[in-house]
């Protein structure tokens, strides 16, 4: 199949694994899957699947990264060598580099911070089989871990992505609309008060496009956050 | 020691969870306590827990939490590490304690803490002071205070320790009947037993249903059950 080739969506308005244009893969979250951490959350969306795991507050190692006034957050996305049909080189590579930061940054913006100076809030995202969108799977795993670790934050970041193949706008890519579309638009969003904390965009979207690329990723979070507070239920056992 | 400690009061009936960034409706005089914040005249929830009223303020209990050390706070601590005149004491925060030869029960020479506590000892010592970077400096001196020499260690999340003290000690005092043995909780987590070995084994097991249940009502029922057995 050459590019431009692929179809993403049949006459009906239904795309090639059912779903239709705003409609989400399945997402199923768990809690304390990782005993010996202080949170942690595995995540599977669609066939993506992550685990996240919260160590800490601790003391910031060297002393040098160390700021009096507050806590620094130590967050490290990697992909499985095995997550991929390509096997992935192990260790950081731009890619994951990347993806650390803009989590990093994403979470920076709900957590207080200020109460732990001097430590580190160490995150890691595991990714164990990538099916398109896992930074997005990071990110919502890893607010639930740090959520389950008792970390101080005044909301849970949920990272959504829409995007467009065949001119189409669709909520959450999956991997050959991904590969063959046309634009990506990730987005973190504070379900709460539905502020935005993380936002990228891959390609070109018109400003209609965009909009509605927006409020698909708007309405997605909504769903997802309570999918995020049911896994926290679930391990807790309690009533919302 | 923790014996005489207050309890925390917990509301029979279910527990309300709350979620960080969860609304939380409160009357006009309402005030915002631990893991609460008023933002923009709203009570924000800033951690998962459950939610406590209590008179005239609204308080979160975490399910999870890490030992945040106070001054006074008897915690029990690992050496791992020392200077000529300190030792760095884990007690299970952010950052180690330091214990300076100064605070030791003992007369010790320039250079000769090692002879006293060595890396890896375990001792039942009070933090004096911290400063507001969380620093912490413990001592030694004190009625009780010493090297832990015999019977073993277990760990709790600091945050159910009021649970596991119980209503005027009335919970510390069943796992003590349960085990026949000594017990010492730090504020830390950390649980001193010795005794006979069946003795600590069941205290265990009901620390055990404590770590486990703790955020379920009936927690004092569920433990007399076992002491029946």
């Amino acid at each position: 199949m050459g590019y431009g080739d692929y179809q993403c969506m049949d006459e009906n308005g239904i795309r090639e694994d059912g779903r239709k244009a705003d409609e989400m893969r399945p997402v199923e979250i768990e809690c304390g899957v990782i005993p010996v951490a202080d949170g942690s959350a595995y995540i599977k969306w669609g066939k993506n699947e992550a685990i996240a795991a919260v160590y800490g507050p601790m003391e910031a190692h060297p002393r040098k990264i160390q700021r009096q006034d507050r806590a620094i957050l130590d967050v490290r996305y990697n992909m499985a060598p095995f997550s991929t049909s390509d096997r992935i080189r192990p260790g950081f590579n731009r890619r994951s580099r990347e993806i650390s930061k803009v989590t990093r940054d994403a979470l920076e913006s709900v957590v207080d911070l200020e109460l732990y100076p001097r430590s580190k809030i160490r995150v890691e995202i595991e990714i164990i089989c990538a099916e398109a969108g896992t930074r997005c799977c990071g990110i919502t795993a890893a607010s639930v871990a740090l959520a389950d670790a008792g970390i101080p934050m005044s909301d849970m970041v949920v990272s959504v992505a829409a995007g467009k193949c065949n001119g189409i706008v669709l909520m959450d890519l999956n991997k050959p609309e991904d590969n063959y579309g046309e634009a990506d638009l990730p987005m973190g969003i504070l379900p709460m008060t539905d502020e935005l904390v993380f936002l990228q965009m891959d390609g070109d979207l018109s400003m209609e496009e965009f909009q509605t690329a927006w409020d698909y990723n708007i309405k997605a979070a909504h769903e997802v956050h309570a999918i995020m507070i049911e896994a926290l239920q679930k391990r807790y056992g309690g009533e919302s | 020691m923790n014996e005489d400690s207050t309890p925390t009061e917990h509301d029979s009936g279910a527990v309300r969870l709350v979620y960080p960034g969860e609304r939380i409706d409160a009357q006009d005089g309402v005030e915002a306590g631990h893991g609460i914040r008023r933002i923009n005249g709203e009570f924000v929830a800033m951690r998962m827990g459950s939610l406590r009223k209590d008179g005239t303020t609204v308080s979160i209990d975490p399910l999870s939490s890490r030992y945040v050390p106070r001054a006074g706070d008897l915690v029990v601590g690992y050496v791992e590490g020392m200077t000529n005149n300190i030792w760095f004491l884990d007690i299970g925060a952010s950052f180690n304690a330091i214990l300076p030869m100064s605070l030791a029960p003992w007369k010790v020479e320039f250079g000769a803490v090692r002879e006293h506590l060595d890396v890896g000892d375990a001792v039942l010592c009070r933090v004096q002071e911290v400063d507001e970077t969380h620093s912490a400096v413990a001592t030694m001196k004190g009625m009780g205070l010493r090297k832990l020499k015999s019977g073993l260690l277990e760990e709790i999340p600091p945050h159910i320790i009021p649970q596991v003290i119980g209503k005027g000690g009335a919970m510390l005092q069943t796992l003590k009947n349960l085990g026949q043995s000594r017990m010492v909780i730090g504020q830390n987590g950390r649980v001193w037993l010795d005794g006979d070995y069946d003795g600590m084994r069941s205290i265990r097991g009901a620390l055990d249903v404590i770590r486990e249940t703790a955020h379920v009502p009936g927690l004092k029922e569920r433990i007399d059950a076992l002491a029946i057995e």
